[in-house]
Formats: C-alpha cells, sequence, structure tokens
C-alpha cells in the first residue's frame, strides 16, 4: 500500500498529468494516421524529451506507446489499412464488419477489448513487480549477457523465412555499435582516421534515419490513395457488453499479450498469432473467422494492448529491450542517468510501479477520448501521404538537429534513411539492426564483466538462471533448426509433386533417347531374323 | 541442367526485385570491413579474448559475411532484370528528398529556423502537387505550428538564424530564442 501511495505521489503532479494526456491523445492521433507509427513519433521527440524530468519524458513515450495502436485500430477497421503495423490482425476481422454497416460496433469492441488488454497486463504486472524484485537481483553480468544474447536470437528468428538477412542486419547493428573509441582500452576501432567517427554513430541519429527519415522518402515517392469513410451509427458502449460475453477469449488473449511482451524480441505479432489461433481453435464457428467474427477482433486487440506493459519488465528489470520503441526509451533512461537493472528494482520500486500506472491512467485517458471524439478522429485518415511525408520530414530535423547541432549526424541520419527506404521497399526489417546497436553494447559490457571471474566454460552457466537462460538459447535454436528443416523437407516435396515427367527437359531427351533406340533395336533385331532365321531344334541338321 | 526455382520464389518473403543488388552490395561492404579488421582494430597483448577491443568488431563483421553471404546464396534468383533495374531507380531517385532535408539542414543556421520551416514546407507541397491555396496554405501554418510547439514551448536547441542579427533589439533576441 505504501508502495502504491508513493508511486502515486510521484504521478501527482501537474506536468505528469499533462504529459499523459498529451502523450495518450498524440499516441491515438498517430495511430490512426496510416504511415506515421509510433516508432516515428517517438523517433522524433526523443531529443525533445531529453530536458524534460525522467518522469515527463518517459510518460510521454509512454502515452505514445501505449496509446497509438488503440489509434491503429480505426483506420485498419474502416479502410482495411492498418494504422500501425501491429493492427494488420484487426483489418481480418474488423473491415469485414464495417462492410456489413458495423462500423462502430468494429470501433466499440476494439477499444472495449484494447483496454481490456491494457488493463489487465498493468495489473498483472502491479502485483507480479514484488516477485520481479526478488528475481532481478539474482541476475548478474552472465545472466544479463546470456538474457541480451537470448533476445537477440528471438528477434533474429521471429523473421521468419528473412532470417538470414535479419542475423546479417543485427550484426551490422552491433558493428555500428563497436565503431570510435573502445571504452576499455582507448583504442579506436573503425573510424579510418576520421575524427567525427571516433564518438561513434549515436543511436538516436540511426533511429531517426532508419524510421523517420526512411518513412518520409517512403510516403514522398508514393501515391496518395482516395479514401472514403463510412458513416458511422450505434452506441460507443456497446462494445463493452460484447467484450463481457467473451470473457474466455478476452483473458487468454491478454495473458498471452502479457507472457509474450515479457520475453524480449517476441512481442506483439507473436502474441496476437497465438491469441488469434486459440480463439479460432476454441470457438463454435471457426469458419465465422477472417469475415467479420467478434471473437477475431477481441483476440487480436487485446492481446496486442496486453504487450506495451509487458514490454517493459525486461526493460526496467534487467536493462534489456525487446524491440525498437523499448530500445529507444532506454536512452531517455541512460541520459537521465537512471539507469534500468536490477538496482533500479531493488532502490526504486516507486518509480517503477508509477511507470505501470501511468500505463495505466493513460488507458483510461484513451477510453474517454476515443468513446467521445471518434467521429471527429476518423478525419485525420484523409491526410494526404505525400504530405505528411514533407511534413515527416521537417519533424526529422528536429529529431537530428537538436542533438549536437551538426551537420555530419543529419548526413548519417540521411544516409540511414536512404538505407531505411531501400529495406523498406525490399520488405526486409529495420528492428534488428537498432537492437543489434543496443544489445551489442550490453553484451560487450556483461560478456567482458563475466568472463572476468569464469575459468572454465561450465563456469559460465553454473548459477540457475544462467542454466536456465542457456538451455532456453538452446531449445529455441533446436525449436527453429527444426522449423528450417521443416521448411526444407517440405520445398523438396512441393518440387517433386510440381515436377512430373514432362517437366525437366534433359529428362525428356533421354526418355525420347530410349524409346528411339529400342524401336531401333526391335526393327534391327526383326530385320536380322529376316536373314538369319532363328535356328529352332526341327531345322537344324544333323 | 537449369534448376527450376519456381517453388522457392513463390515462397520468398517479400518482393524479389531488388534483392540480389542489396545483397551483393550488403556482402561486399562486410567483407571489405573484414579486410579492414587487422588495421582499423587493435589487438591488446595480456587481455584475454573476450575482452580484446578486436573481439566483437570481429564477430559483428564475421556474422555480416556469412548470414550476408548465406542469404545471397539463398535467394530465388541471383541474376538482374529489367524490373530490378526499374526499382534501382526508384531508389536512386529518393535522393532528391535527401538533398532537400540536407539543403533545409544547411539553410536553417543562415536564414532562421521559422523561415526555412515554413519554406521547405510550402515549396515541398508545390513540388509535390499541391498547388491549391488552401494546401498552401496548411504547409505553411504546420511550418509555423512545428516551429512554435518545438522551439517555443518545448526549447529544443536549434540556433537562431545569422540573418536574425539584423533584427532591431528586442524583437532579434525574441526571434532567436522562439523561432
Amino acid at each position: 500500500m505504501d508502495l502504491l501511495l508513493s508511486s502515486l505521489d510521484i504521478l501527482a503532479r501537474w506536468d505528469v498529468l499533462l504529459a499523459l494526456l498529451v502523450g495518450s491523445i498524440g499516441g491515438v492521433l498517430i495511430g490512426a494516421i496510416p504511415g506515421v507509427g509510433p516508432a516515428v513519433a517517438i523517433a522524433i521527440l526523443l531529443p525533445a524529451t531529453f530536458s524534460m524530468d525522467p518522469i515527463v519524458g518517459l510518460t510521454v513515450l509512454l502515452g505514445i506507446y501505449g496509446s497509438s495502436m488503440y489509434g491503429g485500430s480505426i483506420p485498419a477497421i474502416l479502410i482495411n489499412t492498418p494504422g500501425t503495423a501491429v493492427n494488420a490482425l484487426t483489418t481480418y476481422d474488423g473491415f469485414p464488419m464495417t462492410s456489413r454497416g458495423e462500423a462502430r460496433r468494429a470501433l466499440s469492441l476494439a477499444y472495449s477489448s484494447s483496454f481490456f488488454g491494457g488493463v489487465f497486463s498493468v495489473i498483472c504486472l502491479i502485483l507480479f513487480a514484488p516477485v520481479l524484485a526478488k528475481i532481478a537481483p539474482m541476475f548478474g553480468s552472465r545472466e544479463i549477457f546470456l538474457a541480451a544474447l537470448l533476445g537477440i536470437i528471438l528477434v533474429v528468428i521471429a523473421h521468419r523465412g528473412q532470417s538470414l538477412i535479419a542475423a546479417a542486419l543485427a550484426c551490422f547493428g552491433i558493428f555500428l555499435h563497436t565503431v570510435g573509441l573502445e571504452p576499455v582500452k582507448y583504442s579506436k576501432r573503425y573510424t579510418f582516421d576520421q575524427a567525427w567517427l571516433s564518438s561513434g554513430v549515436d543511436l538516436i541519429v540511426v533511429v531517426l534515419g532508419l524510421f523517420a527519415i526512411s518513412q518520409a522518402i517512403f510516403l514522398l515517392q508514393g501515391q496518395d490513395e482516395k479514401i472514403r469513410l463510412t458513416k458511422l451509427r450505434g452506441g460507443m458502449f456497446q462494445g463493452m457488453r460484447e467484450l463481457a460475453r467473451h470473457p474466455r477469449v478476452a483473458s487468454a488473449s491478454a495473458s498471452l499479450g502479457v507472457v509474450m511482451g515479457m520475453i524480449p524480441g517476441v512481442g506483439e505479432f507473436t502474441a496476437q498469432f497465438l491469441s488469434y489461433t486459440y480463439a479460432q481453435r476454441s470457438s463454435e464457428r471457426p469458419e465465422d473467422f477472417g469475415h467479420g467474427a467478434s471473437e477475431g477482433l477481441i483476440a487480436a486487440e487485446t492481446s496486442n494492448n496486453a504487450v506495451p506493459a509487458a514490454a517493459m519488465v525486461p526493460l526496467l528489470a534487467l536493462g534489456i529491450p525487446g524491440e525498437a520503441l523499448t530500445a529507444m526509451m532506454l536512452s531517455v533512461f541512460y541520459v537521465h542517468n537512471v539507469v534500468p537493472g536490477p538496482q533500479l528494482f531493488q532502490n526504486d520500486m516507486d518509480f517503477v510501479v508509477a511507470l505501470y500506472l501511468a500505463l495505466l491512467i493513460l488507458n483510461v485517458f484513451v477510453l474517454i477520448f476515443l468513446l467521445f471524439a471518434t467521429n471527429q478522429l476518423i478525419k485525420v485518415v484523409k491526410i494526404p501521404n505525400r504530405f505528411l511525408g514533407a511534413a515527416i520530414l521537417t519533424l526529422s530535423f528536429v529529431g537530428v538537429y537538436s542533438l549536437r547541432n551538426s551537420f555530419t549526424d543529419c548526413l548519417i541520419a540521411a544516409c540511414f534513411g536512404i538505407f531505411g527506404f531501400v529495406l523498406k521497399r525490399l520488405s526486409l526489417p529495420a528492428v534488428p539492426i537498432v537492437l543489434g546497436m543496443v544489445l551489442g553494447g550490453i553484451m560487450e559490457v556483461k560478456l567482458r564483466a563475466g568472463m572476468a571471474r569464469v575459468k572454465t566454460p561450465f563456469d559460465f552457466i553454473d548459477r540457475p538462471i544462467a542454466m536456465i537462460l542457456f538451455l532456453m538459447i538452446l531449445g529455441v535454436l533446436i525449436l527453429h533448426f527444426r522449423y528450417v528443416w521443416r521448411d526444407r523437407k517440405s520445398l523438396k516435396e512441393a518440387k517433386w509433386q510440381a515436377k512430373h515427367k514432362s517437366t525437366s527437359f534433359a529428362a525428356q531427351m533421354s526418355r525420347r533417347k530410349d524409346f528411339l533406340l529400342t524401336e531401333r533395336g526391335k526393327k534391327l533385331r526383326e530385320k536380322r531374323s529376316k536373314y538369319t532365321p532363328r535356328s529352332t531344334g526341327k531345322n537344324s541338321p544333323r | 541442367m537449369s534448376k527450376d526455382r519456381s517453388e522457392e520464389i513463390r515462397r520468398f518473403n517479400g518482393p524479389l526485385r531488388g534483392q540480389a543488388l542489396f545483397a551483393v552490395v550488403f556482402v561486399v561492404a562486410a567483407v571489405l570491413l573484414l579486410s579492414q579488421l587487422p588495421s582499423e582494430t587493435k589487438w591488446a597483448k595480456g587481455t584475454k579474448l573476450f575482452a580484446q577491443p578486436r573481439f566483437w568488431p570481429a564477430v559483428s563483421v564475421v556474422g555480416m559475411v556469412v548470414f550476408g553471404g548465406l542469404h545471397l546464396w539463398k535467394l530465388p534468383r541471383r541474376g538482374f532484370q529489367r524490373v530490378d533495374m526499374i526499382e534501382w531507380k526508384l531508389w536512386f531517385f529518393a535522393i532528391e528528398y535527401v538533398l532537400w532535408f540536407l539543403g533545409y539542414v544547411l539553410l536553417v543556421p543562415i536564414f532562421g529556423y521559422l523561415p526555412m520551416t515554413v519554406l521547405l514546407m510550402v515549396s515541398l507541397s508545390y513540388r509535390l502537387g499541391y498547388r491549391g491555396r488552401f494546401m498552401l496554405w496548411v504547409a505553411a501554418l504546420f511550418g509555423v505550428a512545428v516551429v512554435v510547439l518545438f522551439k517555443g514551448f518545448l526549447s529544443v536547441k536549434i540556433p537562431g538564424g545569422a540573418l536574425y542579427e539584423y533584427l532591431p533589439g528586442a524583437v532579434r533576441s525574441f526571434f532567436i530564442l522562439n523561432f
């Protein structure tokens, strides 16, 4: 109780509440505009929050992070275009409902499910916080190194079908982290005798280039789309009642969101996929899924909104971000000399709970805002894409230039902008680069510290948590290689099935040759048999 | 005998156009970085392997070469076609917007944040085809709003323009501080 009161005391300031309000409403707006997304907004706002109090800066960013998915469901339901990437699954059942003239029911259900997911995860984590506070100190250098390694492996293998290039890009991220002066021996690494490379490549510059500038270029090069909005009819509160009729799907999806969110590198997509599959399998009418099933919408929206609060667990307890957005937030912590990790849970538990309470309050703010302002809010969907691109380009300048007023930073960000644009065009992931940069730094420091007291390789995993993490890494790798092997097998099978006798030209020629030879052989044998009739016992001279 | 890769192409995650060039450039860059490893990093004597300044650059660059190379090898199509050329052109034309951005960065310290932001928004909107009076006004107002929000309210560190020095006394300091 004392903990809750002291946490509320941290939040009971007008600037924190204002930051929460601005962050939550801003997040909904940003989420509702397809093509912007929370990553772009957080990247742009990051340097602006450096001058604020840690709690104020973090609440703004948390507000955007936690509420953007609410906004993202609006275009997903109304125009079949997800506002943020994680709302893609919402289109499956949301848009068919709109097509049936039930747009308001779908929106109301999405808001209610999101609210339930958000609140459920925050309550779980507040209750879970004392346990975390006990577990977190058990994490030493080796455990944090292994957790970071597990995070990077999970990020790589989460990109199914692209895991090789994701691994290469994660290595590129680690490489970017190593550029500059090495912090222990003070030797230069990959600076090519250039003074501007001595201080290394700034994470925020890379993030702004990869997420904001690349998105601006992508929109500027694209086309504007003509959008027709559906008129909303009916009450906005019916979603709550409908959600109450599906308590099993809602609670299972929220639980999956919490669990998946806590595992670094897994996040919303896996949580949504698992929840949706569970909802479909356990439904009495699985054939309705993808055609406007309310359970499908509940599963998608509940699970993705349960993730943000849970994703803060590895960040706050271990200092390990599980995705790009939490990686950006980590830099805000560092700027304010708040070092996330086991010590934060031991010494500043009220700060941690305050962050969770902030997430809880922002869910309430967002729900109230959406219930009354949806009619006006849907108009932002109509902003032309290319104009948005110009706006993002202008805003990117604030993010990069305000860091050090450096033209070089802007040039590096622009180069990463082009690189990010190429990645977007090729549908390749940029997130492994950012996580490689952040987790690479953590792994370098922790491995050095951890190996200092290790004599044999087994000593590295002789503690229980280290052993569990090591076994998890092994398990994840085995599962991945099993998947790769099965994929390869199914590819071979598909090839064999598609390949009939007529498809291979060489085989066809070979068969033709065999046939001709056989025919020729028959003819020859026939011809020869005329001149040299087969000898039989009857005709043979005695 | 040519290998039939239609099944791999069907299963490929994402568009195939441009993939080969990206993978080739990535691997070549990684190999070049690997060749610079001895000269660009140091091996500290009497230091354990994991604490070597060279250890992590080596891990990352070798990883780039190996995984990048495997990605290139596993691509369903490694040759270049006409559709690839169209994609490269698109990448090349993206440089135009980078030049707009860099021009803006260079001119802000001279002409000031407010005038350049408004000018960028209006001229870029005009270039993009929004030539109606309404959209141009929206662009200008957006520029003003961005400057007022970030420099006026949030006080982000963006220097005042050199041109502001020529403004009269009180207006000069007001402009330097807020715009």
